[in-house]
């Protein structure tokens, strides 16, 4: 049988000369992800916002949004966002938070159940008190402070310290850009997303962790070679297992996206862009890279190239 | 690398299998589980989210608790001064102290030890951690200031808890569901979560009901629109009857019978008008309490008040000496049921709010679970189909292996009893590209070796080993992300951690045992000539 074979053997790609490029343009890229972020913001969900969320389904067959609209918008709840979701019957009903306190949100949750009626079935009712939501967003954010901690800490005793530099710039730009994804297409910003930032987190820190092993074992074993062929040596020599491993991720992710329902939707999108889009051209030209720039191997002997030196 | 003893062999795939046979008891239905022994029914539990229900986090009210401790203070230290006949102007709760002026600056000396007496030893035995309840200070002019310590509040506020979960219990284990969850979150929060519940609304109005039923005396020494223009008396206060229309009463605020001293509480019907009422019974002393004031009282109404609104008001025809009565306030079957429970399950020592909800129909947690098997599924086969393309023979190895990883999970999430959520699948179909990975390395490494010009044998086998080291770098890296998730995340945040954490733990596991042991046990076998990948 023939074996399927996506990247050929012995690839010899420059990767280090797109350091030129690629720098720029993540720096470009990064700014315009935080521009995003302050200028377009974030959509947060109720988790972070406080609020109500109710998912419903019309018993009649097709809801009518705009009956509902009104029915709704006479409350006097402020203001009250609904938007098809999945099937033509389901509504995903969002009522920001209401003044006056926990006690409020319950009272304004009733009566949406009362004003809506048995007419639908309630198939989801979120509510978030004013309390929970700072506490919940805090919680987000330290722990992705924690866990980049963490992580920098453990490669540091496992590498030098310019690896763990250079694997926690090579994350951080890729929260950046995922946030900065999120806040383009206005995704729902919620605890699900803090879950996909960190598996974000995880994932493209195992693909940086992988070529940098490999850095480390050819920092031993040549001695002699120039910085920036070793580096694309363990780049290239990684590269099958990149890709192979990039393709089952993506299966498996596109899988969760076409099937997955609407409720773990946005959660799959991020991933996708972070793991697949972002993930892989980080750990290939930014984690790898930036170790020249780090001074990584500076201090072994550069007598040039020996022939008896090549991979 | 490739050399496996025979007892380490079998070790492992005994291992293995034990933790796979852990996952049986899901596949059977909860009759049939609950016949087997006890240590063979750990299994599964779905979450909220997927098998319906309620999620609700209720914070204790510490500001009506801190509130009502200093009250307390303030009346025991009025009887204080009173029993030791000493004089006081002003005695106030201001903040998180109540002040007393004491009239005549001779007996201040006095009053200092004697309110000192107030001051109660806090935490330990015996006090031996030096905390007290109370701090007792004079300040100039005679002012005496008593101020509750944190440590006393913190302590109050606990025990307020406590009480709170043990009412909650009491309360939803009257709803006849199934495996209701109940339990302390934080310092002054419990979280409930009651499954396969399509409607909250109900178990909503039982949680947050104070439910402090009292029994007091109408004050008729002027009405209560009287009152409401002018000041009501200083022993009275106008409450509101609970039904529509609202109507004023004016209410002596002494409490003839609390609602502690209820024995029982039933729904029934008025033999007369078979409206629905409450019967209740009193304790030995409350009977007499009732029975002395109402026959002091025939001719007068008296007020039963619940939660500082007036049920009903009768007037008392005869004393009520057998120590029951019954409760009628124009109830609808409903509410007298669960003014009944109220009681019966008695007062909350203070008021709970609802700052979290979250529930899910149970139309949308089987739409879930179709949708995550239906993924999962789709996921598994394309993942499947793809390695054997790559890796031939090898990939069917990888397969049988991450197959067996996932087996493994399932047997690992079922022995904690571990809670199955939405999100916990997608780490599930996350582990398999995690544990796909694994055996990408290796396999990638022996092509390596492979081609650096090693016999199978030895590409094989330096293959293992150098990517087994890579193997759990990257894996203890993903390993930490998932432990922080598990500690910062709640509800369904915290499922997702913990299927990743566990799918890390078996994909090192299969990779560093299971993996080599097949590859292994073919090498042995076959001895290969040449490395088919």
């Amino acid at each position: 049988m023939r074996l399927l074979r996506i990247v050929p053997d012995d690839t010899k790609f420059d990767f280090m000369r797109f350091r030129r490029i690629s720098f720029p343009i993540s720096a470009l890229l990064s700014i315009i992800a935080i521009g995003l972020y302050f200028f377009h913001g974030l959509n947060f969900g109720i988790d972070f916002r406080g609020g109500m969320l109710l998912e419903v389904q019309s018993k009649a067959g097709p809801a009518d949004l705009a009956k509902m609209r009104t029915t709704l918008g006479g409350l006097g709840l402020g203001e009250v966002q609904l938007q098809q979701f999945g099937a033509p019957t389901d509504v995903l009903i969002r009522i920001a938070e209401q003044p006056g306190g926990d006690a409020a949100q319950q009272a304004a949750v009733q009566k949406v159940r009362g004003a809506l009626g048995n007419e639908v079935d309630y198939r989801r009712v979120e509510v978030v008190g004013p309390r929970v939501s700072g506490e919940l967003l805090s919680y987000g954010v330290i722990g992705l402070i924690c866990a980049i901690l963490g992580i920098l800490i453990y490669l540091w005793f496992r590498f030098e310290w310019q690896f763990a530099l250079g694997a926690m710039v090579a994350n951080v730009h890729d929260l950046v850009l995922t946030i900065g994804f999120m806040s383009l297409l206005q995704i729902d910003f919620d605890l699900t997303s803090i879950a996909a930032l960190l598996t974000i987190l995880g994932y493209s820190l195992n693909d940086t962790v992988v070529i940098y092993d490999r850095i480390r074992e050819m920092l031993r074993r040549y001695k002699k070679m120039p910085m920036e062929d070793l580096l694309n040596a363990s780049v290239n020599s990684t590269l099958s297992r990149s890709v192979i491993t990039h393709v089952t991720v993506t299966l498996a992710l596109l899988a969760l996206l076409m099937f997955g329902g609407q409720a773990i939707h946005s959660f799959t999108a991020t991933m996708m862009f972070g793991v697949v889009l972002v993930g892989t051209y980080t750990s290939i030209f930014i984690a790898a890279p930036i170790l020249i720039y780090l001074g990584v191997g500076e201090n072994r002997d550069s007598g040039g190239a020996n022939k008896s030196d090549k991979p | 690398m490739l050399y496996f003893t025979r007892w380490k062999a079998a070790a492992v795939l005994l291992t293995a299998l034990i933790v796979c046979l852990c996952a049986v008891p899901n596949f059977f239905d909860a009759k049939t589980v609950e016949s087997w022994p006890k240590w063979a029914q750990r299994h599964l539990v779905l979450g909220l989210d997927l098998q319906g229900g309620s999620h609700i986090l209720l914070a204790v009210d510490t500001n009506a608790v801190r509130k009502e401790q200093l009250e307390a203070l303030r009346d025991d230290a009025r009887r204080v001064l009173r029993d030791a006949r000493i004089g006081y102007t002003g005695l106030v709760v201001r903040g998180n102290s109540v002040e007393v002026r004491i009239r005549d600056g001779a007996n201040a000396g006095q009053a200092l030890p004697k309110l000192r007496e107030l001051s109660q030893p806090l935490g330990g035995f015996a006090g031996t951690t030096g905390a007290r309840t109370i701090e007792v200070s004079q300040e100039a002019n005679n002012l005496i200031r008593l101020t509750v310590t944190e440590p006393a509040i913190a302590e109050r506020v606990r025990q307020a808890v406590d009480q709170s979960i043990q009412i909650i219990e009491r309360r939803v284990n009257e709803l006849g569901t199934v495996e209701p969850l109940i339990q302390r979150q934080g310092a002054d929060r419990v979280l409930v979560q009651v499954p396969g519940l399509q409607d909250p609304t109900r178990l909503k109005e039982l949680l947050g009901k104070t439910a402090k039923l009292d029994f007091r005396l109408v004050d008729l020494s002027m009405s209560p629109q009287q009152a409401q223009q002018t000041r009501p008396p200083a022993e009275s206060e106008i409450l509101m009857s609970s039904q529509a229309p609202k109507v004023p009463y004016l209410i002596e605020k002494r409490v003839v019978v609390s609602g502690a001293d209820l024995t029982d509480a039933q729904p029934g019907f008025d033999q007369r008008t078979s409206e629905p009422i409450v019967s209740f019974r009193f304790n030995s002393s409350g009977a007499r309490k009732f029975a002395q004031v109402t026959q002091e009282n025939v001719g007068k109404p008296f007020a039963i008040v619940l939660d500082n609104e007036v049920i009903s008001a009768p007037v008392i025809r005869e004393p009520i000496l057998g120590g029951s009565g019954q409760i009628s306030g124009g109830f609808t079957v409903q509410q007298a049921n669960d003014l009944a429970i109220l009681l019966r399950a008695g007062a909350l020592p203070a008021p709970l709010t609802i700052i979290e909800e979250r529930t899910v129909g149970p139309g949308l947690g089987q739409d879930s679970i179709e949708k995550g098997k239906l993924s999962s599924y789709v996921g598994a086969a394309m993942v499947i189909i793809f390695m054997f393309a790559t890796y031939g023979l090898f990939g069917l190895f990888a397969n049988i292996a991450v197959a067996i990883n996932v087996a493994m999970i399932f047997g690992v999430l079922s022995l904690l009893n571990a809670t199955l959520t939405l999100p916990g699948i997608a780490g599930i179909v996350l582990t398999v590209g995690i544990a796909v990975d694994s055996n990408v390395l290796i396999y990638e490494r022996i092509r390596e070796e492979v081609r650096a010009g090693r016999t199978p044998i030895n590409a094989i086998d330096a293959g293992f080993s150098r990517a087994l080291a890579t193997i759990l770098d990257s894996n203890i890296t993903t390993f930490i992300a998932a432990a922080v998730l598990f500690y910062i995340g709640t509800g369904p945040v915290r499922g997702f951690a913990v299927t990743l954490g566990i799918g890390i733990i078996t994909t090192v596991f299969t990779a560093f045992t299971l993996t080599r042991l097949i590859v292994a046990y073919w090498v042995r076998w076959w001895r290969p000539q040449h490395v088919p990948i």
